[in-house]
């Protein structure tokens, strides 16, 4: 599904990310973490092309992403269904557009009912018409999680989704995307939360990743 | 609690409203629009009637021409009888008729007065000659008039028409140019609006681009509101030029250029064309600033 090979990242003259190989295997269920500045966020916008690597490959379904058109991407970003940690809200348009948004860019109609029961299955039907600023951090990546899985992606990236939230409302958004993971879906979560991991691991097979020295280290014995 | 139910808006109006409605742009556009399309009603007035001047100037001196006849006092009345059998036997001559005394006293009049004693000068004897279609060989004429009356001097109104002609036809060329000036300045102000909107909804399109938008939809999207905003101001616009031609005074009997700048007949229509094309040029203009700026987001 995403493949990184030999991947350097390099911003300002310095590497961010250096000699990075990865294949997420379709269903697998992946955290990243390391500290801050490490460069998890980076390495999210390389799986989802918003940045592209300065060496290496990075496959998204099996294409090179620097041969992708524009279009290309687009399209490839509808398989991607992302979670940023600042969620990325439209704040004009109402939580129920925000979450069709995905539909709405491709010019197709979600279907009201699917729409009803991804709201009640992230506990917002109440808050439909709301505009994302009346939400509560906890309501917003929840809303944000919903829009990443409206059109059925085949991957799911999660950036710090539990990173403005308490330690309940990140067990109910970690419960979510178990049970996405279950569905088949593939997941990567970048988080610094080790307590999260901790708790998933206890409910799921998860690899878990980590940032050191611009590498990517495999870091489940450690926890 | 279930979500209010809504009717479903058409994609068009979705992708209308993926774009923040209200913004700086918003009526710097519509008034542009408005202002630029009024002031291309008063250009294409003036391109249009200038062109009428042209043809009614060209058409009523290109059918009338006089011969100035001097001779001495004895000779007068031989040379105009022989000029008058000249043209009665000239093809494309519809009608001929010498000035009488009077008529040419009345010509005169304005200049030396009511007591102008004509008999005593050596004054022109002036023939009117008005053409027939398709006209008459001028240079044949003046010849055969040389032969028979050798003061005679055919003047066409050549040496006036020309200038006159050229005038009003460089007017309309003038109205035209304005009109295109118009139209470039309207569209390079849509484009600076186009691009301040699109810098100040970044945040949005990067989103938009994040969930998988193309640039054709981001654009359509941006495109479909600056076209409308224009429509909806050049409507405004022609509407308000249109009102203030209406309100020209009428051609009068002097026919003074002034007065007889305005639309005529089908020329109403033509004030109509503006919104439709305005909009056309927002169109091309936003979808081309659109497009480049897209160009440079990931």
């Amino acid at each position: 599904m995403i493949a990184f090979e030999n991947v350097a990242y390099s911003y300002g003259g310095g590497d961010l990310l250096a000699d990075v190989s990865l294949r997420l295997a379709p269903g697998s269920f992946h955290f990243l973490t390391g500290p801050s500045g490490s460069g998890k966020s980076t390495f999210l916008k390389l799986a989802y092309a918003e940045l592209l690597p300065s060496s290496g490959q990075v496959m998204l379904f099996d294409r090179n992403v620097t041969s992708l058109s524009r279009d290309d991407v687009a399209r490839t970003r509808r398989r991607i269904g992302v979670v940023h940690q600042d969620c990325k809200f439209l704040d004009h348009l109402s939580l129920a557009a925000n979450m069709a948004l995905p539909f709405t860019v491709s010019d197709r109609e979600s279907a009201p009912q699917d729409m009803v029961d991804l709201l009640g299955w992230v506990g917002l039907s109440h808050l439909s018409g709301a505009l994302p600023p009346q939400l509560s951090g906890g309501e917003r990546q929840r809303a944000a999680l919903a829009r990443a899985v409206i059109v059925d992606p085949d991957v799911i990236l999660a950036d710090e989704p539990t990173g403005n939230v308490d330690w309940e409302m990140s067990l109910r958004i970690l419960t979510l995307l178990v049970e996405l993971n279950r569905m088949g879906k593939t997941i990567l979560v970048a988080t610094h939360d080790l307590n999260l991991i901790r708790q998933a691991k206890a409910q799921i097979q998860a690899r878990v990743l980590r940032i050191a020295k611009h590498r990517i280290q495999l870091a489940g014995a450690d926890l | 609690m279930k979500p209010p139910a809504a009717k479903p808006a058409s994609p068009a109006t979705r992708a209308l409203q993926v774009v923040p409605p209200s913004g700086p742009t918003a009526w710097l556009t519509t008034f542009t629009a408005g202002a630029m399309t009024f002031l291309c009603v008063f250009a294409l007035a003036l391109s249009l009637a200038s062109g009428r001047l042209a043809d009614r100037w060209s058409e009523a001196l290109a059918r009338t021409a006089t011969i100035r006849l001097s001779a001495p006092a004895e000779q007068m009345q031989l040379q105009t009888d022989a000029i008058l059998a000249v043209l009665a036997k000239t093809p494309g001559i519809a009608s001929f008729r010498a000035l009488t005394d009077a008529e040419t006293r009345a010509l005169l009049e304005p200049w030396f007065g009511p007591d102008l004693p004509i008999e005593a000068l050596p004054i022109p004897r002036l023939i009117e000659v008005v053409e027939a279609r398709p006209g008459y060989d001028s240079e044949g004429l003046r010849q055969r008039l040389s032969g028979e009356a050798p003061g005679a001097v055919l003047d066409d109104h050549t040496r006036w028409r020309r200038p006159l002609v050229e005038a009003a036809t460089r007017l309309r060329l003038l109205g035209v140019l304005s009109i295109a000036l118009i139209g470039a300045a309207m569209a390079a102000m849509i484009t600076l609006a186009a691009r301040a909107a699109l810098a100040t909804n970044a945040e949005v399109i990067r989103v938009l681009r994040l969930v998988g938008a193309k640039d054709s939809y981001i654009a359509r999207a941006f495109v479909r509101r600056f076209t409308l905003r224009t429509l909806a101001g050049a409507s405004v616009g022609a509407a308000a030029g249109i009102a203030g031609v209406a309100a020209l005074p009428a051609t009068d009997a002097a026919g003074g250029f002034l007065t007889g700048l305005g639309f005529a007949g089908t020329g109403w229509l033509w004030p109509l064309i503006l919104p439709p094309l305005a909009a056309i040029v927002a169109f091309l203009a936003t979808r081309r600033a659109a497009f480049r700026q897209l160009r440079d987001l990931t």
